[in-house]
Parts: C-alpha cells; structure tokens; sequence
C-alpha cells in the first residue's frame, strides 16, 4: 500500500524543519567560536601594562596604549561632527519635511550613503578632506570621514526616536502658545534622547571598529608619541590589529589576539550600553 | 519678541541646512570620485581601464586593466552569496517561525552579534582559523583564496540577510498562515508554498542589500583572499577584489600620478555598483509595502 500523502508531508516537513534548524546553527555557531576563541586566547594577554605602556620592539611586545588613546580620540571627535547634524537632519526629516520630492530625494541619498563601501569613504576622505581641504592625514580628517560615514545610522535611528514621541505632546505645546522650535526643543527633543542616544552609540561603535575609511585619512602604522592636535596622525586599535597580523612577521600571537579582544571589548562594550539605554528608557516610558 | 523670530528663524534654516545635506554629501562623494578617476582616461583609454585583463600598476609602462580585480569581486561575491543566502533565508525562517521564547531571543541576539564584530577581526580570525583549515583541506599551498574569503565574507553578510528576511516575514499578514494550516497544509508547506512568495520582494532586498555588503567589503577581504591580481581559474586559487586593491595600494601611490587617478576610477565603479545595487533593493522593499 502507497504511504498516505499526509504521513509523507509530515516525514517531508521533519526533514525540512531539522535543515532549517542546522542553518541558524551555522550562523550562531561561527559568532560563539569567534568571540570565544578571542577571549580565551586574549585574556592572557590583558593586563594593565598591556594597555597602558607603548608598543617595543617594532611592536613585537610592549602595550598598545596610543592605539587606545587614537581610537577614543577618533571616536569621540567622530561623534562631535556626526551627532549635531544627524540630529538636526533627523528633526528637518520627522517635524518639517512634508512627503514631497525634495524629502523622497533625501530619503533615497540616505539609503544610498548607508550602502557606499567603506573603501569608498576612504577615497572620498582622500580626495576632500585630506587633499582638498589641505587637512594633511589627521585625526580631523579622519574623524570627519567616519562621522560622514555613520550620518544615515544616527540619523535613522533619531528620526524614528522623534516620530515615536506621541503627537499628543506636539499639539498641548503648541495650543500653550509655544512656537514650532520651542515645541521641538522642549516637548519633543527630550522624550526622544534616549532613542538618539541608542543609535548613536550604535553608529559610533560601528565608526570605532572600522579599518578602511581611516587607512588614508589618519592612520599611521606606528608613532613614537601620542597624537597632540587635531592635525596629526594616530594610531588606531583596528589598523594597528591589521598591521600586526598581516604586515609584520613574527609577532607572538599573544599581542594579536590581546589586541582583538581590546578592540571587540571596546565594540560589545558600547553596544551592551546602547542596549541598556533601550530597554530602561522602555521600561521607564510612561505613554 | 522680534528677536526671538529671528533666533527661529536662523535655527530652522539650520535644520533644513542639514536635513538636505545628504543630498550635498552623496553628490561630493561622485564629484570627488568622479574628479580624480576621470583624469586617468586621459592617458589611459576607458576600454585598456575596464577591459584589460593586466593589473601592473607599478611596471613600466604601467597596465592598469581592472578585468582580473572585477573577476575577483564577483567570483568572491558570488561564493560568498551562494553560501549566505539558502542559510540567511533558512535561519530566519527558523528564528521568526519555529523558535519561541528564550531561544529565539539568543538566536536573534547571535545574529546581531556577528554584525557588531569589526571587520578586521573577522579577517584575523580568517586568516587564523578559516585559512589554515581550507589549506589542509584541499591540500593546497596557502589558504587564502577566493573561498576564504567567501567564508568570512558569508558570515558578515549573514546579519543583513537574516533582520530583513525576518522583517519581510513578519510583515506577511497573520491570516495567510492562518488560511493554509486550515486546508490542511502542514507547516513546513505553509512555509514554503505561501509564507516565502508571500514575502518575495522582501527577500529580494535582503539579497541585495546582502550582495551590497559582500562588495563593499574590504578589510577582511584584503586579509584572507591572498591578494594576487591575477584572473582567477578556480575558488581555490588567490584572488584581489577591487576594494582590497585600493586599500592596499594607494598607501604607496603618489598623489596625483596615473596609479593614483586608476583607484580612484575603481572607485567610482564601486561607488556605481553599490548604487545600482541599493537602487534596486529600495525598490523591492518599496514594492513590497505598496
């Protein structure tokens, strides 16, 4: 007797949910090999010498201290330039902008910057800031790349902050006799600083992992002295990281895996903070 | 009270200054791009550029055909894009339908990981783990190939693929699910005969987005793909992608030389592709919501 069609679906769909199940397996798995493998083999490494002290012996041993300090540099430089005009973009897009074809066109520019390779925003950071500009390969050009680079993040997650504030609060400000900006500025803005927040931290973190925009902008394979004005190189942890696995030979294998575990703390470290920002401000919002 | 208007007025003129910028920056970036890679076709016809099958940037006289660095690309993109995508699709099939409760929480929140891990790690890890275990495998004498980097390059895309697959699925109305297990389908059928054309278009864009990404790649790529400009015969051989190109020479070009002008004009390719490549996934999500 023929096996009955429904007892064959059912054999048929135990076989598809199990090779469902074994493909989110080989997403998952490859991240916790990652991210374990980094820790296990970095953590001998990590000590307060080895980040505080500057690197020795062509950075064969020592610390990688002036790495961390251009990363924060770069980083909080970075989001100086990027946080004022994503928020301000941000505002134009949620309480201004009417769905016209000047706001469609934006649109369509963000979609797009957010898509541009970041080799791409290297050149782009080349050719304006660093040649143009005449800013010279520098912490500022650098960190105008990468705050150009991360705008559609921050300017995205700002945007659907300001939307998320009930229009409730616009109109109760309005009727007080409050004009538009005061509107924006006190009853808007501070219900939405949380979200802004959150994705803010969130491009930054992605700003302060990437290698690419900064290889020509600000980069330098290695300094004697930290960075003292906006005018001068820095080293930074991801290209550092690069140079030390890729361009010396006979590097102990100890100062590459510490050095990618200070760079994926510094990355999960922000991204656990946006993280709590997100669910607190849920859990406390009251409308 | 005057005076107030005109702090108004200067602040919205400030904001509407900046919520049109994105326009001004996407223009900058092609003017520049476009400025500095047009002026290599002066000296190099446009045809030697995108169809020569020599890279020689620094021979004398120099080649600069990008034919074996967009080969490299796409043989890169397209490995990278065959392992992603049947996974991609299939794990967020698993992760928004089967899984509940905990699980799908740290499914979800693995999948999001691997989109915060730098890339450069990923290439470290690459060329430390992935790399020896393909050269051992195939018996070869390096590990970094083209496969390599469609490995590493298939993880990274992984998270691009899976949130907008999962976004594409959510959005099917709960009332087709709902129609199909009252035929009697089972509820693999209902995935696969209603739940995924149902959610086409969606998915659509998560692979382009997805192949956006792959192209883009740069860091990670230069690592782990051996970096030889050669047109490549098979995956297992070293390729050089057009992103790794740049990033690797024009630390040691001379500003304003023919090298210089020749990544720049790769670049412009780059930025075109990714445009043509966005385009084309806003479209599919546009299509989807109308």
């Amino acid at each position: 007797m023929a096996v009955a069609p429904w007892r064959r679906a059912l054999r048929m769909q135990r076989v598809a949910l199990t090779l469902l199940g074994l493909a989110t397996l080989c997403v998952v798995i490859p991240v916790v090999v990652v991210i374990g493998d980094i820790i296990l083999r970095g953590a001998g490494a990590l000590s307060w010498a080895f980040v505080s002290t500057m690197p020795s012996h062509g950075m064969r041993a020592g610390g990688i201290f002036p790495a961390i300090v251009g990363t924060l540099e770069l980083v909080g430089l970075t989001t100086l330039f990027a946080l004022p005009m994503g928020v301000l973009a941000a505002i134009y897009l949620s309480e201004y902008a009417a769905e016209r074809w000047l706001t469609r066109l934006v649109r369509l520019a963000i979609v797009n910057l957010a898509g541009v390779p970041s080799v791409v925003y290297g050149l782009f950071g080349l050719g304006l800031f660093v040649m143009f500009c005449r800013f010279g390969t520098s912490l500022l050009s650098g960190a105008l790349t990468l705050a150009i680079m991360i705008l559609p993040v921050i300017i995205t997650a700002s945007e659907e902050a300001l939307r998320s504030v009930p229009n409730s609060f616009r109109e109760v400000s309005l009727s007080l006799g409050a004009s538009r900006w005061q509107t924006i500025r006190h009853a808007v803005l501070p219900c939405a600083i949380p979200g802004i927040m959150t994705g803010t931290i969130l491009g930054v973190s992605r700003a302060a992992g990437e290698t690419a925009p900064i290889l020509f902008t600000v980069a330098a394979f290695s300094l004697p002295k930290l960075p003292e004005s906006l005018f001068d190189q820095a080293m930074v942890l991801p290209y550092h990281l690069y140079v030390i696995s890729t361009q010396i030979p006979n590097i102990p294998a100890t100062q590459r895996y510490g050095t990618a575990l200070v760079l994926l703390l510094l990355v999960l470290s922000m991204n656990g903070l946006a993280v709590i920002i997100r669910t607190r401000f849920r859990r406390k919002r009251q409308w | 009270m005057a005076r107030l208007r005109w702090r108004e007025r200067i602040i919205e003129g400030v904001i509407y200054a900046c919520g049109v910028s994105s326009i001004g920056i996407v223009m900058l970036i092609f003017l520049f791009l476009v400025k500095e890679g047009l002026a290599l076709f002066q000296t190099v016809p446009i045809g030697d550029f995108l169809l020569g099958d020599r890279w020689y940037p620094i021979s004398e006289p120099p080649r600069f055909g990008i034919l074996p660095l967009l080969l490299g690309s796409l043989w890169v993109t397209v490995g990278a894009v065959a392992l992603s995508v049947p996974v991609g699709i299939a794990s967020a099939l698993f992760i928004s339908e089967i899984a509940t409760g905990w699980m799908r929480e740290a499914l979800k929140t693995g999948t999001e990981l691997l989109a915060v891990i730098p890339s450069v790690v990923l290439g470290f890890i690459g060329v430390t783990m992935v790399a020896p275990y393909i050269q051992r495998t195939f018996h070869l004498s390096t590990g970094l190939t083209a496969l390599t980097g469609a490995f590493v390059l298939a993880l990274m895309a992984m998270p691009t693929i899976v949130s907008i697959t999962e976004d594409a699925l959510a959005a099917v109305p709960r009332g087709y699910r709902e129609a199909a297990l009252a035929l009697g389908a089972t509820r693999w059928q209902m995935m696969w005969r209603v739940l995924l054309p149902a959610a086409r278009s969606g998915i659509l864009a998560a692979t382009m987005l997805g192949i956006g990404r792959v192209i883009g790649e740069t860091m990670a790529v230069m690592m782990v793909t051996g970096n030889a400009a050669v047109i490549p015969q098979t995956l297992l051989r070293p390729v050089r992608t057009m992103t790794a190109t740049i990033a690797a020479e024009m630390g040691e070009t001379v500003r304003g030389s023919e090298h210089y002008f020749a990544l720049f004009a790769i670049g412009v390719v780059l930025f075109a592709l990714s445009f043509v490549i966005n385009m084309l996934a806003d479209l599919f999500l546009h299509r989807e919501r109308a």
